[in-house]
């Protein structure tokens, strides 16, 4: 008889694996309500390292080039297939889905990755212009990432709902601090792996795993946050509020239904800003 | 220096003694009215109702109706025609807009008359042309209008505000209630005669007027489906609170503190011309005014000598006369606030300097001025002034440049003045700000997007982006 190895579920954020600052964890149990894990659950002090990492992170992967980016992108849909059967055991156990299920909803998170990753480098042929301007002036208008994004993935999706929510916001170079859905976070925190095998920058993603209600004041009152999804959030309304204080863009929660929940060029597009350049045309 | 003759422009423009709302294609009798000035010479122009939540109500209730019944039925092509309509008779009365605008705001005559008026003629034809082109809008096939929209607009330029908001609502099908800014209500009620003229369906275009209660009531009404506002950041931030927890769709144009970033391989000439023209134009009473000059240290001493030289042949007096470069301050308030940050930013060391300039007796003015020697920390280089005041810092790298121009809550504007191109995109890629003008500043134009980054505001206005923000679908 041999006894498994089980592994450590921690945070990610600025490419590293942390306990939680405050040290404290609570328990995942599967669908049957038998314990799985014991968690980091994420506190203030995390949320603003995760911010602070994901700043420093901003401007390096917004200069990369767009066919860079892509490139990661794909390298993450690569290592997500290569990992496929944990995340298919991680996703049978919290949420009791067939084997069928679990492959199906693992085919979605990996297509969505590859679907996203061949926008980088076409978000401004489709969404951009030249602008006919009346004047002697060139003028040109381009799409540029938002910055930082605070996210809060679904709360009842293990792993493609979370992917939905990072992919439309990194595509085009935002950096994300991203809450997971507190009961089924087994699959987004083994996420980070992925990232962090897919020569995804560190602090690109920074996921936190603990109470949502907890955690959202202070991700959303941020002052270095720049927009906010509150797909997963249980408190939208007072969160908007606080969005407001620094005039931060909001995803509403339920944007999801009219963005299409497996990502969407609107998607990507609310995340981004858009700037036109003018510059006289003369001799 | 030589002295120029006055060369005022004729009074094209009269107004009645008082005015009520426009709604449901009817002026309403004028009541708990307010008077109108003139700031340049304080005098009474018409007493202006102050709406309240009821007139507010009527009049939301007048736009659902003609959203209903006539305007969401029409063909787009329909609409559009209703908008080419308008144009033209705007252009049609064109001088008597521009003198109007100058009588109640104050600003210089050729600049209503050469820019106010006839961006805002352009904002409807191009406006115009998209109301049947709403599947190219990039919404999807046949998107639809939110239903009715509510803006509220500022006084820095009141006609052309107005335009760049009711036009691309109508265009893509929405009916609004407008709400023009307290001190500067007169164009947008001629611009209701012209909606009677051009035979517009009652109830599409409604305006009430009044101050900043009245513009809460039209945000906060539940049957308004899209809110438009543009205006300070402080407002701003108070409506994003207000439409929390809400369906409404909002766009926000609020305020700026823009770099204009002068490198020593600048054309230096055409530099001078372009600061000056970004924050003194319109008296500074611009949200993308340039109002930090970075200049690079190098030259230094050699611009501000040459910027001072040009400040000096700035004429500043009467709005009406063809000569002015700077007019009147919009009202006594705003001139109250830009001494009052003026003065904060001296005594946190900054060096100020104005031409001598002759100060009318009556109205309000403040004559064009420079900070130097400015801290990054200075309240001037900080907050937004909405005056004819420009802040003045150094750099010595490109680095330390962009560091500075983004070191700001703003993010709507920039200008860049370098003679090399690779420099100046790899600047414009840097710079977080929605519009970025490189040899050039304040240029605006209907199909060119403009907004900003941060909390300079979210949302477009201008080109495909503009009428996308009222459309379903989009933002």
């Amino acid at each position: 008889m041999r006894l498994d190895v089980k592994k450590t579920y921690k945070l990610f954020i600025g490419g590293k694996f942390p306990r939680s600052e405050s040290g404290r964890s609570y328990q995942v149990s599967d669908s049957k309500g038998k314990h799985l894990a014991n968690v980091s659950l994420a506190s203030r002090k995390d949320v603003r390292d995760a911010v602070s990492a994901a700043r420093s992170a901003q401007p390096g992967w917004a200069g990369a080039s767009a066919y860079n980016r892509g490139q990661v992108l794909y390298r993450i849909a690569e290592m997500l297939e290569g990992r496929r059967d944990q995340f298919v055991a991680e996703i049978q156990a919290l949420t009791g889905k067939t084997a069928k299920q679990a492959n199906a909803e693992l085919d979605a998170a990996i297509d969505s990755w590859v679907w996203h990753a061949g926008w980088t480098d076409k978000i401004d042929t489709v969404a951009g212009s030249m602008n006919p301007v009346a004047g002697p002036f060139f003028n040109i208008s381009t799409n540029q990432p938002t910055g930082v994004v605070g996210a809060f993935a679904p709360q009842d999706s293990a792993l493609v709902g979370f992917v939905n929510t990072i992919a439309p916001a990194i595509v085009s170079g935002n950096t994300i601090v991203v809450v997971t859905s507190e009961k089924l976070s087994l699959p987004a925190l083994s996420f980070g792996e992925v990232l962090a095998t897919s020569d995804v920058p560190g602090g690109v993603v920074n996921i936190l795993s603990g109470k949502e209600s907890e955690l959202s004041g202070w991700l959303v009152g941020h002052m270095d946050v720049n927009a906010v999804d509150l797909e997963g959030a249980s408190k939208p309304a007072e969160l908007e509020l606080m969005a407001a204080d620094t005039v931060k863009r909001v995803l509403r929660k339920g944007s999801y239904e009219r963005l299409g929940s497996s990502g969407s060029l609107q998607h990507i597009l609310e995340l981004m800003e858009l700037k036109t350049v003018w510059h006289p045309k003369g001799h | 220096m030589f002295d120029y003759s006055p060369a005022p422009e004729a009074k094209l423009a009269s107004f009645a003694s008082s005015y009520g709302h426009f709604i449901g294609g009817k002026f309403t009798k004028p009541q708990k009215t307010f008077e109108t000035i003139n700031p340049a010479t304080e005098e009474v122009l018409s007493q202006i109702s102050h709406g309240s939540a009821k007139d507010v109500d009527l009049a939301v209730k007048a736009a659902r109706n003609a959203y209903e019944k006539t305007w969401s039925k029409l063909s787009g092509a329909q609409r559009g025609k209703y908008l080419f309509r308008i144009a033209r008779i705007m252009q049609e009365r064109a001088r008597e807009l521009a003198v109007a605008e100058t009588l109640n705001n104050g600003k210089p005559i050729k600049e209503t008359r050469d820019f106010d008026v006839p961006t805002s003629v352009a904002w409807f034809f191009y406006y115009a042309g998209w109301a049947d082109k709403l599947d190219y809008a990039g919404m999807g096939a046949s998107p639809k209008a939110h239903g009715v929209a509510g803006q509220v607009i500022p006084w820095n330029f009141p006609l052309m505000m107005l335009a760049w908001k009711v036009a691309p609502a109508l265009a893509a099908g929405n009916t609004v209630v407008l709400k023009p800014a307290e001190t500067t209500p007169l164009t947008a009620l001629l611009f209701a005669e012209i909606c009677q003229q051009a035979e517009l369906p009652d109830g599409v275009v409604n305006i009430v007027t009044g101050f900043g209660d009245t513009g809460a009531a039209v945000v906060g009404h539940k049957d308004v489906n899209k809110v438009a506002f543009t205006g300070s950041t402080e407002v701003g931030k108070i409506i994003a609170r207000q439409v929390a927890g809400t369906n409404k769709k909002v766009t926000l144009e609020l305020g700026g503190k823009a770099a204009n970033i002068v490198f020593d391989d600048a054309p230096i000439d055409q530099a001078i011309e372009g600061v000056v023209n970004g924050i003194f134009f319109n008296q500074g009473h611009v949200c993308c005014a340039g109002s930090r000059l970075l200049v690079q240290e190098s030259i230094h001493d050699e611009f501000i000598k040459k910027l001072k030289r040009r400040m000096e042949t700035l004429r500043l007096g009467d709005p009406m006369d063809k000569n002015t470069d700077v007019g009147a301050i919009n009202s006594k308030a705003q001139l109250q606030k830009i001494k009052g940050l003026v003065a904060k930013g001296v005594k946190e060391g900054g060096d100020l300097w104005q031409p001598a300039c002759k100060i009318p007796r009556n109205g309000f003015w403040y004559a064009p001025a420079i900070i130097d020697g400015v801290s990054p920390a200075n309240t001037v280089a900080r907050e937004e002034i909405f005056g004819p005041v420009l802040s003045v810092i150094t750099f010595r790298t490109p680095t330390e440049a962009i560091t500075k121009a983004n070191n700001t809550e703003y993010g709507l504007s920039a200008g860049i003045w370098t003679e090399k191109g690779s420099k100046m995109l790899k600047l414009a890629d840097q710079l977080n700000a929605g519009v970025i003008w490189s040899n050039t500043f304040n240029q605006f134009d209907p199909t060119s997007p403009f907004g900003g980054f941060k909390e300079s505001g979210y949302g477009r206005e201008g080109g495909r982006a503009g009428l996308a923000a009222y459309l379903k679908g989009g933002n």
